[in-house]
């Protein structure tokens, strides 16, 4: 089946083609349809001349084990494969734009910049977590659909649990030149923060309208990330927010310890830029001299960066988002010592976490909303403070906590919403002991509990019996 | 009489036709499923390799295949040696292999005959200490197994498709590629090390080791060819105590690697107080 044989209207195992899409380097692409129709779908079709170019072989073989085993809104749904002497993969055709349309239109505008780079980086998460690094991700590999990042081609892809096919076949050295991170250059294909660092590269090109290593072809040319750092961002569009800055120069860092941990860690920096701590990476405002340059290559020169190889979900597992929930009102100083300890023992063995700390501030139902309490104090200001006050026993670098006070007339529900928004792995919420009315009611952790996405425990003080009967009212404090 | 029972059973397990199912059908439920195209329920096989006496180990692999749907079993050789329980393993594999099971020749059981020439010392000891364990039915059953078995493009062989009497160990890329080259088949699966893994061949020759992960469906794509270590039910070392089994849908091409958790203490118990080197009981403890 070579593409110059093929034409609308044929039938290929029972799949009818309709138009040719624009087509790739390595593949050509048609709509098809189905006689019981299901959803709009897309044929690729490996562009494979016999003797020719084995990674299209390999890109092909890659593709039809993972792109099945993916699952979710951020990947395009598998349909079908062919076999080897006809080969195909189709799947769901996504309708939206590629980030490759957006090219005319750079520089976009922060803000913007700030919200693909998340949805991009939410769908990594997605797919790390079900154990697939892209390893080739560009802006014609992304498409908008809604509120979603949709990855597509997975050709060059890992997943930790099979066999890696495009290792072995090419020595690990493929990629795209402007994209690829410094440790696939080394030949390590197994680190999802390579994915980081793309998204780095996209986000950098979408502000500056420039690729911060160019595009280079020559593999011998994509070795000089290792030791040149990119001009910073600010040096090319000086209009550009420093905290932006901040976000991609950590997602370019060529040691990927030094990146985000995790992609969703990522998106939380982006969807929250005013809680990005700044460093020395905001700050910067043209490229290093020629003398660290100097040392630099020398170092990887001569002693090259130790390539540390992990499966894809213990990188994940070691870097989780824990959610601290802290109901703040007097008469749960216990509550909170206990909230605080626990939150204590989770991070010990989760060097890599992020913790965000949150307080509701309950609403009345109908009542205006009130900027200032009877006082004329910001309530806000006040929780705040208080926030950072509980947290303070907690020992965690700065770049690694942020505060939130968040308002509802539902504490749970808003909690809930709060750790699917953000990804969060795991929840820490105490519980106000048990009362007949609580009982009746549901108590606030018992709904987030029964609603959250992911993991809750659940703090308790020890012998109660005074929190009981300050959380139904009575006036005998703890 | 039993030297005629095994001659009538032999010529049946070589037909690879569909044979009486081990049992009960859950698989779809149990075994994983990443969504392919779904095989019918028959059409799973269970690779057991490496039993060497052990009961517990057995036992708990049989149960595991039978509730989880395993259609057909084949048994992949070394059913004796190391264990306590030669007995046991060898009449649970001749009832299998009467119902359509099929068993291969493992040198640990070509050793009950041929004597231990070429084994280390331990394993010369516990076939020394096994020989007189077995009645002459159970030997004459193990005299009598075949070296391979082929099945469409399949091959099945305890040690290597290469010289399958010679016991070579499939360890690294090297005698990897000279099973492949003794072969046409797309896929072998074999045991004898003990440890799990799986090669593969691309077509422009490219040939890589991996070591699957547990309970994870891996397709074995059918332009490239394949030879699976699958592992040891009855004396795992890869670090894992857990017994090791095999599971392949011949229909979808798809080969999971099954570990059972099995009484291990039990087994080990029972190695010491045969008096058999303490190194085997050791063994069973730590998966190595």
């Amino acid at each position: 089946m070579t593409p110059r044989t093929l034409e609308a209207g044929q039938l290929i195992d029972g799949f009818r083609l309709l138009e040719p899409l624009e087509s790739g380097g390595m593949a050509s692409f048609w709509r098809v349809a189905r006689e019981r129709n299901d959803l709009p779908m897309v044929m690729k079709i490996p562009l494979l001349r016999p003797g020719e170019d084995s990674l299209t072989i390999i890109g092909y073989e890659v593709e039809q084990i993972i792109l099945p085993r993916l699952t979710g809104p951020h990947v395009p749904r598998f349909i079908a494969a062919g076999d080897f002497e006809r080969p195909y993969i189709v799947m769901e055709f996504i309708e939206g734009l590629t980030l490759k349309s957006l090219v005319e239109k750079v520089p976009l505008p922060p803000d913007e910049v700030a919200a693909i780079g998340a949805k991009v980086a939410f769908a990594l998460h997605d797919i790390h977590r079900q154990h697939v690094i892209h390893l080739d991700l560009k802006p014609s590999n992304v498409i908008l659909r809604g509120d979603d990042a949709v990855l597509i081609d997975f050709g060059m892809s890992r997943h930790d649990q099979l066999p890696d096919l495009v290792q072995e076949e090419m020595e690990g050295l493929v990629g795209t030149g402007a994209f690829i991170a410094p440790e696939q250059i080394l030949y390590n294909r197994s680190d999802p923060r390579s994915d980081l660092f793309a998204l780095g590269v996209i986000l950098y090109f979408l502000v500056t309208g420039k690729y911060p290593f160019g595009e280079p072809q020559l593999l011998s040319n994509w070795r000089r990330r290792l030791w040149r750092d990119p001009v910073p961002p600010r040096g090319r569009n000086a209009a550009m927010p420093s905290w932006l800055q901040e976000i991609i120069l950590h997602c370019l860092e060529v040691d990927p310890n030094a990146r985000y941990a995790t992609a969703a860690q990522l998106a939380f920096d982006l969807q929250h830029p005013d809680h990005v701590v700044l460093t020395h990476r905001a700050a910067r405002k043209r490229h290093d001299g020629a003398l660290s340059v100097a040392r630099r290559w020398l170092r990887t020169k001569w002693n090259p960066p130790h390539q540390q190889r992990r499966a894809v979900s213990s990188h994940l597992a070691n870097a989780p988002i824990v959610m601290a929930a802290i109901d703040l009102g007097p008469g749960h100083e216990l509550l909170s010592q206990a909230l605080a300890l626990a939150v204590r023992r989770v991070l010990v063995t989760e060097p890599n976490a992020r913790l965000a700390c949150v307080n509701v501030l309950k609403l009345a139902r109908l009542a205006p909303d009130e900027t200032e309490d009877a006082q004329g104090r910001d309530p806000h200001l006040g929780r705040l403070v208080e926030l950072k006050h509980w947290a303070r026993s907690i020992p965690v670098a700065p770049e690694r906590i942020t505060y939130h006070v968040l308002e509802s007339t539902n504490p749970a529900a808003q909690i809930v919403d709060y750790a699917r928004h953000n990804r969060v792995d795991h929840i820490v919420i105490g519980a106000r002991g048990s009362s007949m009315l609580r009982r009746y009611l549901g108590s606030v952790s018992a709904h987030v509990v029964a609603e959250a996405p992911c993991t809750v425990t659940v703090v308790r003080v020890h012998g109660n019996e005074t929190e009981v009967l300050t959380n139904s009212g009575d006036a005998q404090g703890a | 009489m039993a030297v005629k029972k095994s001659a009538q059973i032999l010529p049946a397990s070589h037909r690879c036709g569909r044979s009486t199912p081990l049992t009960a059908v859950k698989l779809k439920e149990t075994l994983p499923n990443c969504g392919l195209r779904g095989g019918s329920l028959d059409m799973w096989i269970g690779l057991f390799a490496d039993i060497h006496a052990n009961r517990e180990a057995l036992e708990a692999t049989l149960e595991h295949a039978r509730t989880r749907g395993i259609g057909r079993v084949i048994f992949l050789g070394d059913y004796v040696g190391y264990g306590a329980d030669p007995g046991f393993a060898v009449d649970t594999v001749m009832r299998e292999v009467e119902q359509g099971a099929v068993a291969l020749l493992g040198n640990h059981d070509a050793a009950i005959r041929d004597g231990t020439a070429g084994m280390n010392p331990i394993a010369a000891e516990a076939i020394d200490w096994t020989r007189p364990q077995l009645n002459a039915e159970q030997r004459e059953f193990l005299t009598r197994l075949p070296f391979i078995f082929e099945d469409s493009n399949r091959l099945f062989v305890h040690a290597s498709a290469h010289a399958p009497g010679d016991w070579e160990y499939i360890t690294d890329v090297a005698s990897a590629s000279r099973s492949f080259m003794a072969t046409r088949a797309q896929a072998t699966f074999c045991g004898h090390v003990h440890i799990p893994e799986l090669y593969h061949l691309s077509p422009t020759g490219k040939l890589a080791g991996f070591q699957p992960v547990q309970a994870v469906e891996i397709p074995l794509l059918t332009h490239r060819r394949w030879l699976a270590v699958v592992g040891a039910v009855g004396q795992p070392r890869d670090y894992n105590p857990a017994a090791c089994y095999g599971a392949l849908d011949i229909e979808r091409n798809v080969l999971v690697y099954v570990r059972v958790p099995y009484d291990n203490e039990a087994a080990a118990r029972k190695v010491r107080a045969a008096g058999l080197p303490a190194i085997l009981s050791h063994r069973l403890l730590v998966g190595a």
